[in-house]
């Protein structure tokens, strides 16, 4: 009966580590939400923040973050897909493609703050790009594109040869057999990593500490014009993000409710985050059931 | 009559095809031009400490001591590359039984449960943002380290409980992956034989799945080792080696993060900081050797 | 509508250094059906798949020797390998519909290739499912999801998509293997009435089907063809002796 013992224990061990893994998941955000959401208003949303007096908000960090963001996924999703593409149906397989994967799995595993230092020496000195959005942009391109070659790289293996084959049957080019035949059945694999991967994009923040800067210059939010130094689109300016907001007030912060601010702006980060999550799966689910519909 | 075999004079497909092959190969070389010029430009940065600034290799691996800016100027990195590895090595430490037991729990325990329910908080845990885990590791387990044990609480333990955290989606899915893929029979025949199902676990399935789950494990060693701020803001950053796991440290990326800002590019005190850089991307090179040799060896 | 065939000179395929074909020359006429038939793995279908460059698409598979068509040899390296596959349709076992409408599935090639105008269009789509026999089923959902189809029509909707870029050659690789009785024998008609004017050729398992839809039968073994005959000699007298032991089923 001893092993039957043992295998009880076993069990409920693993079962209770199951259960703690699910509670820290929800005490974190149980944390975050709790102690955040109740800082988080259209003021704070919407607000510059202040330095050392109370009641500051996070409005520019959000706009940067979200205009980065469609900056760095303007420059990503071509690139990623191209080069997914590539390495899906072009690359022969001999010993080059085989080094391309090695290169390509090495970028993916490059700490992100390697990124951001390679962005400092390349974008912001040596091509003059300064601290700002256009530097920040590229550096998590660079940081994004492994992440987005696997992903088509996984969309299109996904596709049933029969199909491609089809369409090359029919006399089309391989070009166009890629792009109207295989990339639509492959785009809710696609659509959903690039989702997910945006979420992560959202809240990266080692990468840009030196590349996008670490502070913003006071944006006029009524100048849409793009050349104009405060205009709030100017990809030249500097731009501190939502999630290196957090990481400074923690480590510098002089405002009296430093604490409060970084817990609203985590909570904000999260909830986008979750919100990116959530419509990656809803998508993927969606479109899924769109794409084998039996009507 | 016979006409000729292609019909339109013009072949408007050879173009398009020819787009197409010139496009996907300019982005592929975009991405290998950016990775050699990653380590072209680490590497001649952070070698320049030993060129240009005459800094010994050994002294800076072995040195106890990091005054960049002293007179005289030491650059000795131990303690960043002790904190580093120690930080990193018992994160897995923490990770790894934890992940193995969330993937059992998963495909041999509750499959229904663990699908719907478990699978999916792996993968939120894996979305959060790192600033959130160090934030939140400054706000809560900081200050309950300064509680229950001496010192300021931060230090190794924090950070590797924080990294833990952030490591355990990595090693859980790969665990998980691996467990599945398992041969039907080969539980079955064990379950045949009478032994329970804990001890089908520890005969089979985790001698059988050893090297996948230790390619797991590099892997979330790997990105321990590199993740800079959450680790940054709960470790403390005295550059020395502490002599417990709740007094301030220091690792390679939180060195980098703290001074890279203060420090003008091309003096002594800045090149130093590149050679931590290189350091860190050369470990993560030997990582994903590792991770490779592992995979092969998992296929056999 | 004038019908062209296709001449097979001495032709060999190898995956690596395993040869699947070896040395096959067959002559298929137009407004004819040949069917290739043999055990599993005889390289009936790899041969089929290389009249229309398909196995290019394979790494490591070298196919030699000649395939005319016209005046041309369709094998060398300078063939436009693009166009050349608008001249020669294909079928697969399973169906394989694009994931679009039923009128996309058909508009789709010929679109492609140059007609822009809507009620051309319209007009190959209708010509088309009715040649393959599946107008009156589908005219009235046209935009539903072709996937929506049952097998059957699928398999039909396929054939209607290979004969909407007017090809001179059809291939099919066991077209009805994964149909259910009903579906096999309305695409067996419809081969009947399609040779009329393509030159088909078929492979199959079912020596019923080849014995009922063929004009002509080519027997493959290992790789090469053991004999090649008008059918009913194939079937009736056949002239070796491995022919007979496969038609009279002592193996495959």
């Amino acid at each position: 009966m001893k092993a039957k013992t043992v295998d009880k224990i076993a069990t409920s061990v693993i079962i209770a580590i199951a259960a703690l893994i699910v509670l820290v998941l929800a005490g974190l955000l149980g944390y975050i939400l709790v102690r955040g959401l109740g800082h988080v208003s259209f003021h704070f949303l919407t607000s510059a923040p202040e330095t050392i007096r109370k009641g500051g908000g996070i409005g520019p960090q959000l706009f940067n973050s979200i205009f980065l963001l469609v900056l760095t996924m303007i420059i990503t999703i071509p690139i990623g897909l191209g080069a997914g593409i590539y390495m899906s149906e072009y690359a022969p397989s001999n010993k080059l493609t085989n080094a391309i994967r090695l290169v390509v799995e090495v970028l993916s595993s490059v700490p992100s703050i390697i990124v951001g230092l390679f962005g400092l020496l390349v974008l912001v000195n040596l091509f003059g790009f300064g601290f700002s959005l256009f530097s920040g942009a590229l550096a998590l391109t660079v940081f994004n594109l492994p992440l987005m070659v696997r992903i088509t790289e996984q969309g299109l293996k996904g596709v049933p040869r029969e199909q491609k084959e089809a369409s090359l049957a029919l006399g089309l080019s391989k070009w166009k057999t890629i792009t109207s035949v295989m990339l639509p059945i492959a785009m809710p694999v696609i659509l959903t990593g690039t989702i997910l991967a945006a979420g992560r994009v959202f809240g990266e923040a080692a990468a840009l500490l030196f590349t996008a800067g670490m502070s913003s210059p006071r944006l006029d939010f009524s100048d849409w014009n793009p050349l104009s130094p405060f205009s709030p689109l100017n990809p030249f300016r500097p731009a501190e993000t939502l999630a290196v907001h957090i990481w400074k007030i923690n480590s510098e912060g002089l405002a009296p409710d430093a604490g409060e601010i970084a817990a609203g702006a985590s909570a904000v980060l999260v909830i986008t985050v979750l919100l990116f999550n959530f419509a990656a799966r809803w998508l993927g689910r969606y479109m899924y059931r769109k794409f084998t519909a039996i009507k | 009559m016979a006409q000729p075999l292609d019909r339109q004079k013009a072949k408007p497909h050879l173009a398009e095809e020819w787009v197409g092959k010139i496009y996907t190969l300019f982005c592929i070389a975009f991405l290998i031009i950016t990775i050699i010029s990653i380590v072209y430009f680490v590497a001649s940065k952070g070698l320049s400490t030993f060129f240009k600034n005459h800094v010994n290799v050994l002294d800076l691996l072995t040195g106890l001591k990091w005054a960049p800016e002293g007179e005289p100027a030491l650059f000795g990195a131990l303690p960043f590359i002790f904190g580093s590895f120690s930080t990193s090595l018992l994160a897995a430490a923490i990770a790894a039984p934890l992940g193995f037991c969330a993937a059992v729990f998963m495909i041999e325990i509750a499959p229904k449960f663990g699908r719907q329910f478990l699978q999916p908080v792996i993968e939120l845990l894996a979305g959060i943002p790192s600033v959130v885990y160090g934030f939140v590791g400054l706000s809560v387990i900081v200050p309950l380290f300064r509680d229950i044990f001496p010192g300021q609480g931060v230090g190794i333990a924090a950070g590797s409980i924080v990294l833990s955290i952030m490591i355990l989606p990595t090693i859980t899915t790969i665990a998980t992956d691996a467990l599945a893929a398992l041969p039907k029979g080969l539980k079955e025949g064990s379950y045949a034989l009478g032994a329970t199902r804990w001890q089908t676990i520890y005969r089979i399935v985790l001698p059988t799945t050893l090297p996948a789950l230790m390619t797991g494990i590099v892997l979330g060693i790997a990105r321990a080792f590199g993740e800079a701020l959450a680790v940054q803001m709960v470790i403390g950053n005295a550059p020395h080696i502490p002599s417990s796991l709740f007094e301030s440290a220091s690792t390679l990326t939180s060195a980098i993060t703290l001074s890279m800002g203060n420090t003008a590019m091309g003096t002594a005190a800045n090149n130093a900081l590149w050679s931590l850089g290189l350091i860190l991307m050369i470990m993560t090179f030997i990582f994903v050797f590792i991770v490779r040799w592992l995979e092969r060896r998992s296929k056999i | 509508m004038q019908a062209f065939g296709m001449t097979v000179n001495d032709l060999s395929v190898a995956y690596g250094d395993r040869t699947a074909v070896k040395n096959v020359s067959l002559d298929f006429a137009p407004k004819q059906v040949t069917a290739l038939i043999g055990p599993s793995g005889c390289g009936k279908s790899t041969f089929l798949r290389s009249l229309n460059r398909m196995n290019d698409l394979i790494a490591g598979c070298t196919v030699t020797g000649e395939i005319w068509i016209r005046d041309q040899n369709i094998n060398s390296p300078e063939t436009d390998v693009v166009s050349l596959r608008q001249r020669i349709g294909m079928v697969w076992q399973r169906p394989n519909p694009f994931h679009k409408s039923i009128y996309e599935n058909i508009a789709f090639g010929p679109r492609y290739h140059g007609t822009k105008n809507k009620k051309q269009l319209d007009e190959i789509v209708e010509e088309s499912l009715r040649k393959a026999a599946l107008w009156d089923e589908t005219k009235d959902r046209l935009h539903n999801s072709a996937l929506a189809l049952s097998g059957g029509q699928q398999q039909r909707l396929c054939i209607a998509r290979s004969i909407a870029v007017k090809p001179d050659i059809i291939l099919m690789d066991e077209p009805a293997s994964a149909l259910d009785p009903v579906s096999t024998a309305k695409i067996e008609e419809l081969i009947a009435e399609l040779k009329q004017d393509y030159c088909i050729v078929i492979v199959t398992h079912n020596m019923h089907q080849a014995a009922r839809v063929s004009d002509k039968t080519a027997f493959f073994l290992s790789g090469e063809v053991v004999e090649y005959d008008l059918t009913p000699t194939i079937f009736t007298n056949p002239q070796r002796r491995e022919t007979n032991d496969y038609i009279t089923g002592r193996f495959g």
